[in-house]
């Protein structure tokens, strides 16, 4: 198939909003935020010219705004929001409502730390506090995954065997606020692959009334629950047939990990979001100087890809995980359901947990350089949390 | 009761596809006082019908025909709002065997 | 076209609220629901209904039991305005594009309790009402929070017992007028708001009618007895209401677009007391050494609050603020 797409000088909230044009949502209920507010407002400008065809519910907040999306998606239409940090955390009571009444809702989430203090900079403390919530949790590395990974999300959640909600995550003014390089599908490629909505039990069908969100009692939520379970069991195989449709139109290839430099590395990181470019960076710069690192980057995030990391960590000697969110009482959150997926492993690594770039604190390649020179050293403690960046 | 389903059986999401089930669920047993009703007495005015809460007043064409014994509660308010006395309640004993 | 109840009768299809649910025998909560059902019903309209939390939500819908045979969805306690917007938008939009059939008209009914409304859901209603949504909000007003057994609500009146404002020894209740809803409503200047008691039914539903016709949001605040919680006769629940409005607790009127209009004017008035001593969650009340005093400040306040209506009503006569 030929592949037919425009490059565009765009931030990652534009980004999103193309991609949002493209697949045309039916409904969108969404409250201002900081840094998710320019998504809103780029796609907002395209259904005022006319470019999408998308009714826009101006919510009093994020807790309606998802609320309403959960009304229209419940009605049987393509229903989508976005937002970041504390309006995330509003709508907290409402995301679980979502995944558990299995409507099929993207929403690109811009990461920003949880108040207090209130801090408008990027972190993952946001999205990792809706990590049980039963949302598929994809994570974009720049603009051009943002927009890649919401068109696929579209696909994903709205799939037969999936029906379940999907984050995409960017991070807070890192990518979303910066200009890169995109390329954008060209519209009608881009809509036949989303495709047309495909309701299910929709409200507006009044010949077949349904009833959403019944009691249960003590005799079947378990038994409810249990579904959802299985329906993220669902998800990696309908990933990995839409991932290779997308590739066939974009020439990209998405993955739930990305390896980077990973066949003999020694010592590999592991991340989530933008800094995933910047490691990238370091890898090549420590690769020149003959070290034998690598990154294992995190593009599925839940449901959370075990089997990769057990045949990809297996046997490294030294693992180092970056957070950018605290678990406060525990472990690291991504530094933890990685240790716990090696427990089985042959031949266990070394490994290392550090908490970086909580409140927007920068990430540099010095601080890559000084966690990959400690697992390069063997100078890991398995409990002990290090932090990049902190003063002391 | 129904026999529990497993999880493999039920809609996803927690949905309820057949709508107005609730009528398998018989809540005539909660009854205290029972409504008995005297046909020679009634005049199809519909009030008993219109407000009844548990939908347990029959009428057909608009013609009363009884009350639904099987989901009746005996709230007695068909016999308070009667305009003709054609509803008395009487306790619910009376009519076990 | 009010509802001639005997024609209704011939030609009603099939109850969309059925037989089956778990509510209290008595219970007013499900005649209101089931009147509006007939309403939209006589009316022609499909209905879809969204419901809040509360004693309604709950005992209708048992998984696996469901007494509604109209689309119907539940989502949270304080967003059902929020909920019913997505519907009725995803409507509007559908039906545009052309992937819903615009034969049958759909109405859209948000039933809520005093606890989804006054309290945690009056953010989610005000938003839905100034967006201009086109729904009927019917609020099921039994003064408190009484699914979970009780607690008082910003709906309760003063010197009623609840759990979480008992009338004890050293303070008498709650203390707080209950909030004046259809006020706040009215506020919003684009609505149709009423007060509606299911002891006067053919009022209310004739609200019901007014409201499902008028183009955007309506509002219709219904006094709902708990016959549980009032402690008052299983078949009590009419008559208290008719009492509610004989006394002036719960003057029945509506306010369309800022046009003020009482719908009852009892010939003759009820002194409150009788309200008030008819109910058993005001007997501990009545014990209480400040009762009188309670009473008396009760009796002025829906004195003062008539005067005040028929005053409202006089000025805004022939004047509305909106179209």
């Amino acid at each position: 198939m030929q592949v037919k797409q425009k490059k565009m000088a765009i931030t990652g909230s534009e980004a999103a909003a193309h991609a949002m044009r493209q697949i045309e949502p039916d409904v969108v209920a969404a409250y201002p935020i900081t840094p998710q507010s320019p998504i809103v407002e780029t796609f907002a400008k395209f259904v005022a010219d006319g470019l999408v065809d998308t009714e826009m519910i101006p919510v009093e907040s994020e807790h309606s705004a998802m609320s309403a999306v959960v009304g229209a998606a419940a009605a049987g239409a393509r229903a989508m929001t976005a937002t970041s940090a504390n309006g995330l955390a509003l709508m907290h009571e409402i995301v679980y409502i979502a995944a558990s009444l299995r409507l099929p809702i993207v929403m690109p989430i811009v990461n920003r730390a949880l108040s207090a203090p209130i801090n408008i900079h990027c972190d993952h403390s946001d999205t990792m506090a809706e990590r049980d919530s039963g949302w598929i949790q994809l994570f974009a590395e720049n603009a051009q995954e943002v927009y890649d990974l919401i068109l696929i999300a579209a696909r994903l959640s709205e799939h037969d065997d999936v029906r379940l909600p999907v984050m995409v995550n960017q991070d807070g003014f890192i990518i979303s606020h910066g200009v890169e390089v995109v390329e954008i599908l060209d519209d009608e490629i881009a809509k036949k692959f989303v495709g047309e909505h495909k309701a299910m039990y929709p409200l507006l069908d009044v010949e077949n009334p349904v009833t959403y969100g019944p009691l249960d009692l003590y005799d079947y939520y378990f038994e409810h629950k249990r579904q959802q379970i299985e329906a993220m069991k669902h998800v990696r195989k309908v990933f990995d047939e839409i991932v290779k449709e997308y590739e066939e139109i974009s020439g990209r290839r998405y993955d739930v990990v990305e390896p980077y430099r990973l066949d003999d590395a020694e010592c590999v990181m592991v991340a989530l979001g933008s800094s995933n470019g910047t490691i990238k960076y370091v890898v090549d710069k420590m690769r020149e100087e003959g070290h034998k690192v690598g990154l294992l980057k995190v593009t599925m995030f839940r449901p959370f890809p075990k089997d990769k990391f057990q045949t990809l960590l297996n046997g490294r000697k030294a693992v180092v995980v970056l957070d950018r969110s605290a678990s406060f009482g525990a472990e690291a959150p991504l530094y933890s359901e990685i240790k716990s997926a090696l427990y089985e492993v042959a031949v266990r690594p070394l490994m290392g947990s550090y908490v970086y770039g909580l409140g927007g604190r920068d990430l540099t390649p010095e601080m890559i350089r000084k966690a990959f020179e400690d697992a390069l050293t063997g100078d890991l403690i398995a409990d002990e949390e290090r932090y990049l960046g902190l003063r002391e | 009761m129904a026999k529990l389903k497993g999880w493999r059986e039920l809609p996803i999401g927690g949905l309820i596809v057949d709508a107005g089930n609730a009528m398998e669920y018989k809540t005539g047993s909660w009854r205290v006082m029972r409504p008995v009703y005297t046909r020679e007495k009634c005049i199809d005015c519909m009030l008993c019908w219109l407000i009844c809460p548990d939908m347990s007043i029959i009428q057909k064409d608009g013609k009363m025909i009884g009350i639904n014994y099987d989901y009746c509660k005996g709230c007695g308010l068909c016999a308070k709002i009667c305009p003709k006395n054609a509803i008395e309640m009487k306790p619910e004993t009376e009519f076990q065997e | 076209m009010p509802l001639n109840l005997v024609n209704f009768a011939k030609v009603h299809k099939e109850d969309l609220l059925t037989s089956g649910h778990r509510l209290c025998p008595g219970c007013a909560a499900p005649m209101i629901a089931k009147l509006a059902l007939f309403v939209a019903e006589n009316l022609g309209y499909d209905v879809v209904v969204a419901n809040a939390t509360g004693c309604l939500e709950v005992s209708t819908t048992i998984f696996p039991f469901t007494a509604w045979k109209v689309p119907w969805i539940h989502n949270a306690f304080e967003n059902v305005a929020a909920t019913i917007s997505g519907v009725e938008t995803a409507y509007r939009v559908l039906r545009r594009k052309g992937r819903i059939k615009p034969d049958k008209e759909i109405k859209f009914i948000a039933f809520a309790g005093d606890g989804g409304t006054y309290d945690i859901g009056l953010q989610s209603l005000s938003g839905a009402v100034e967006r201009g949504h086109d729904f009927l909000y019917i609020l099921y007003d039994n003064e408190g929070y009484m699914n979970t057994g009780n607690q008082r609500s910003g709906s309760t009146p003063p010197g009623s017992y609840t759990t979480t404002a008992p009338v004890g020894k050293k303070i008498p209740g709650k203390l707080q007028l209950k909030k004046n809803i259809v006020e706040i409503m009215a506020g919003h200047e684009n609505i149709y708001a009423a007060t509606a008691a299911i002891g006067e039914f053919m009022d209310y539903m004739n609200k019901v009618e007014k409201a499902l016709k008028f183009k955007g949001p309506s509002f219709i605040a219904v006094l709902s007895p708990c016959i549980r919680f009032w402690r008052i006769p299983d078949d009590s629940a009419l008559d208290i209401t008719k009492l509610a409005v004989e006394t002036k607790y719960w003057p029945l009127y509506e306010v369309d677009r800022g046009v003020y209009r009482i719908t009852k004017k009892p010939r003759q008035f009820k002194p409150i007391k009788e309200f008030i001593e008819a109910q058993g969650r005001f007997r501990t009340l009545l014990k209480h050494p400040m009762a009188s005093e309670i009473i008396d400040e009760l009796q002025e306040y829906v004195d003062r609050r008539w005067e005040r209506l028929l005053i409202l009503e006089e000025a805004t006569k022939d004047k509305p603020i909106t179209k």
